[in-house]
């Protein structure tokens, strides 16, 4: 149905040569309150290598429950890297250390104890492309409760796919032709299929990566709205490249910067009172 | 001189041309706004050399290739009496040839033949001659018109890029022309033993046995051309190989593209490529003389007769030929799913070999099958192992413990050592091959057609 092709509107300051005063000699130490009264996820002392290259340093930051965390910063900074981090994926590419403590409830996400793939059933993760399965959209949605051994026979999986279908607000679009190739749809769809997929295992955390980055801005919005109902029932940490988005979904945002956590607080502290020259300058567009 | 050293010479000519006109068009252009001229120097050394030299190189070749025809009629007109020296004109022309080339025949051949023979040799010496005085002046005179027409204004980049063009566009259709001269060679040859045998006996007949009578009472001589068991014995042999060669090949590409880490990776493919080199010769007889005899003694012990020639051992080795060819194929296709079906995979909380069998062997599927197809094809056209360890009786079995024969075995034997080319038994290898290619031409196009489908999924 959405046929218009993704509106890559440029960010003004972004095609403005950076003036960059961010200065390598000022102090990266993270400014602001890294925790939260009721933590679902802590990271703690994270230091991320590929191979020799050092990519995050000394991070602290918790995900709270039921609020939405957004991770800004300029390209390179490490939000994917960290992001990646919390349900282990970083396993999956050749070369990636992590040292330091990522806990959920308690329990070290790398300690010995923890399998990765019962970790990634409770911090699920939606990409900056949207990727369904070349299968049915029923099949996409169906894959997790089928692996995981979720449902006991037709009804419930049925009933699990209409729901996460409902929640991830595709349902109405979609429920005449759930036979259909996931493939088909346009890409807003698409990616909506991947949180009703990513939401069908009832995870605990939703790790988005960009998630709307090669949409266009109605499909945009539509994911924003998406993000503000899930919060009530997930906890949600959020990469994204654009500021005013940060601004819309989250209540927390962290700023990165080559590597390191600059400022975290709330959202509009951050936005309104940055604290931290590094932020200042990000926010206002001065480089990024 | 010799026309080797000839080609040479104008090889060396035309390169001087290419060097030649591009210092010229330099000097030409000294004073020129270099941005207006519509080539490169290059291009107007190449267009010059290749006007200077491809009319000479032209008229070398068309010579090369009907010098023998000209000269040996020119020998035939002046022999006073050609019809009385030989039966045919055909055995006389090869009688001279002998003499000319053989300085054995030449001593043992008639005095008429040896007449032709100094003859064509002097002919040959002055058509050298001829030839080389002809490609010089040709050249000579193309020279001169390239100084004359070779000027800035010659819109030398577009001619190039075109003669270019028009060069490969040659190559490609070489290939198309040499399968198109194949196909009608063997079409030829089978339209002729499909005149002695019914296609409907040679495609049903159950029997295959192409010893023809050469005198009327000569015993032992059937002449059965069914070519069933042939077709029987090569699906046999070609099942055995795929169900050896598909599933090793698709496990050992799912291992190397998947689970293997960067070093085992690196060091096991270049081992399966090695495998690929081994010629099938060397694979025949280590089936024939490794794995023949051992599946025998083998079924001896549990107490079953194997023949030591046998389906099952020509079909294990080709099986293991093969499996390069599979895993190859099977790696690339399954490298060709995108790195973020296994990411949204592996990030559900699916484990490798969830991914593997749910997302990525489906996606990848229709590329596997093609791969797969393509692998029968080899097979059914494979014929060193069969010939060594198949055996050569046509056998309609579907024991895979009996010896079987194949369609290229057959055509192997039917024409190996001196033949004649105009009883069925020989012309049959025609028949079978052009069989064969229909077959494998088949199958060819399927594998296309289905690894076509696969790269539309996902552009």
């Amino acid at each position: 149905m959405n046929t218009t092709e993704t509106l890559a509107i440029p960010i003004p300051e972004q095609l403005d040569p950076p003036a960059v005063t961010g200065k390598v000699d000022l102090d990266l130490t993270t400014v602001g309150d890294f925790t939260v009264p009721d933590p679902r996820m802590k990271i703690r002392d994270v230091n991320v290598f590929y191979g020799q290259k050092q990519a995050i340093y000394d991070v602290n930051l918790d995900i709270g429950s039921n609020a939405v965390v957004a991770m800004i910063g300029p390209s390179g900074c490490g939000k994917t890297t960290l992001l990646r981090c919390l349900n282990r994926m970083n396993d999956t590419i050749d070369g990636c250390r992590v040292e330091g403590q990522v806990e959920m409830d308690g329990k070290n996400v790398y300690g010995r104890k923890m399998d990765p793939v019962l970790l990634r059933a409770r911090v699920g993760m939606v990409f900056q492309k949207p990727n369904p399965f070349p299968k049915s959209i029923f099949d996409n949605v169906a894959y997790g409760p089928r692996i995981h051994g979720l449902v006991r026979d037709r009804t419930d999986l049925e009933e699990v796919v209409h729901t996460s279908l409902e929640r991830a607000g595709l349902l109405d679009e979609v429920k005449d032709r759930l036979d259909q190739p996931g493939t088909g749809l346009s890409g807003g769809q698409q990616q909506r299929l991947c949180i009703a997929r990513a939401i069908a295992v009832s995870p605990e955390v939703i790790l988005m990566d960009e998630p709307c980055s090669a949409l266009d801005p109605i499909a945009t919005a539509r994911i924003e709205e998406l993000i503000g109902e899930l919060r009530k029932n997930f906890s949600i940490a959020i990469v994204t490249h654009s500021m005013q988005q940060a601004a819309r979904v989250s209540q927390r945002t962290a700023y990165f910067h080559l590597g390191y956590l600059v400022e975290v607080g709330s959202t509009k502290d951050i936005f309104t009172t940055p604290k931290h020259q590094l932020t200042e300058e990000y926010i206002t567009g001065r480089f990024g | 001189m010799s026309p080797l050293v000839l080609i040479f010479l104008l090889l060396a000519l035309s390169s001087a041309a290419y060097f030649f006109s591009q210092r010229r068009m330099l000097r030409q252009t000294r004073n020129a706004n270099v941005a207006r001229l519509n080539s490169l120097p290059e291009h107007f050394g190449t267009l010059g050399a290749i006007w200077a030299g491809a009319p000479a190189l032209l008229v070398y070749f068309v010579w090369l290739i009907f010098e023998g025809d000209i000269l040996m009629a020119q020998v035939l007109a002046m022999l006073p009496d050609p019809e009385s020296m030989a039966a045919t004109r055909e055995l006389l022309i090869g009688d001279i040839r002998n003499a000319i080339n053989n300085p054995m025949s030449y001593q043992m051949a008639s005095e008429e033949v040896r007449m032709a023979a100094d003859r064509y040799h002097e002919l040959s010496q002055t058509a050298t001659l001829a030839l080389t005085a002809t490609c010089l002046s040709v050249f000579a005179i193309c020279s001169a018109l390239v100084l004359k027409f070779l000027t800035p204004r010659v819109r030398a980049r577009v001619r190039v890029e075109k003669i270019i063009r028009g060069f490969l566009l040659l190559c490609s259709t070489l290939a198309i022309f040499t399968t198109v001269g194949i196909v009608l060679s063997v079409l030829f040859e089978a339209s002729r033993f499909f005149q002695a045998v019914s296609v409907t006996e040679f495609l049903f007949g159950l029997e295959w046995s192409p010893q023809m009578a050469i005198r009327e009472d000569q015993v032992g001589s059937s002449g059965a051309f069914g070519a069933v068991p042939l077709f029987a014995g090569t699906l046999l042999i070609s099942f055995i190989a795929m169900l050896v060669a598909a599933p090793i090949g698709l496990m050992s590409a799912i291992y190397l593209s998947e689970y293997a880490p960067a070093k085992v990776r690196t060091a096991v493919k270049p081992m399966l490529e090695i495998l690929a080199g081994v010629p099938t010769v060397v694979y025949g007889f280590f089936a024939a003389i490794t794995v023949g005899p051992a599946l025998r003694g083998f079924g001896q012990s549990v107490g079953l007769d194997v023949a030591s020639e046998s389906a099952l051992a020509a079909g294990f080795v080709m099986g293991v030929m093969i499996i390069p060819f599979v895993s190859s194929i099977s790696d690339d296709v399954i490298t060709a799913v995108p790195q973020a079906m296994r990411d949204g995979s592996l990030g559900m909380g699916a484990t490798n070999s969830e991914t593997m069998r749910r997302v990525i062997l489906p996606a990848a599927l229709p590329g596997i099958i093609g791969g797969l197809l393509l692998a029968i094809s080899r097979a059914i056209g494979e014929t060193m192992i069969v010939v060594m360890a198949a055996g050569l009786s046509a056998n309609l079995t579907a024991n895979p413990l009996e010896a079987v024969t194949t369609v290229t075995v057959q055509i192997v034997t039917l024409l190996v050592g001196d033949q004649e080319f105009d009883s069925p038994k020989t012309l049959a290898a025609f028949a079978l091959g052009l069989a064969l290619f229909f077959i494998t031409l088949v199958l060819n196009f399927i594998a296309l057609y289905v690894v076509r489908k696969y790269r539309e999924q996902y552009e």
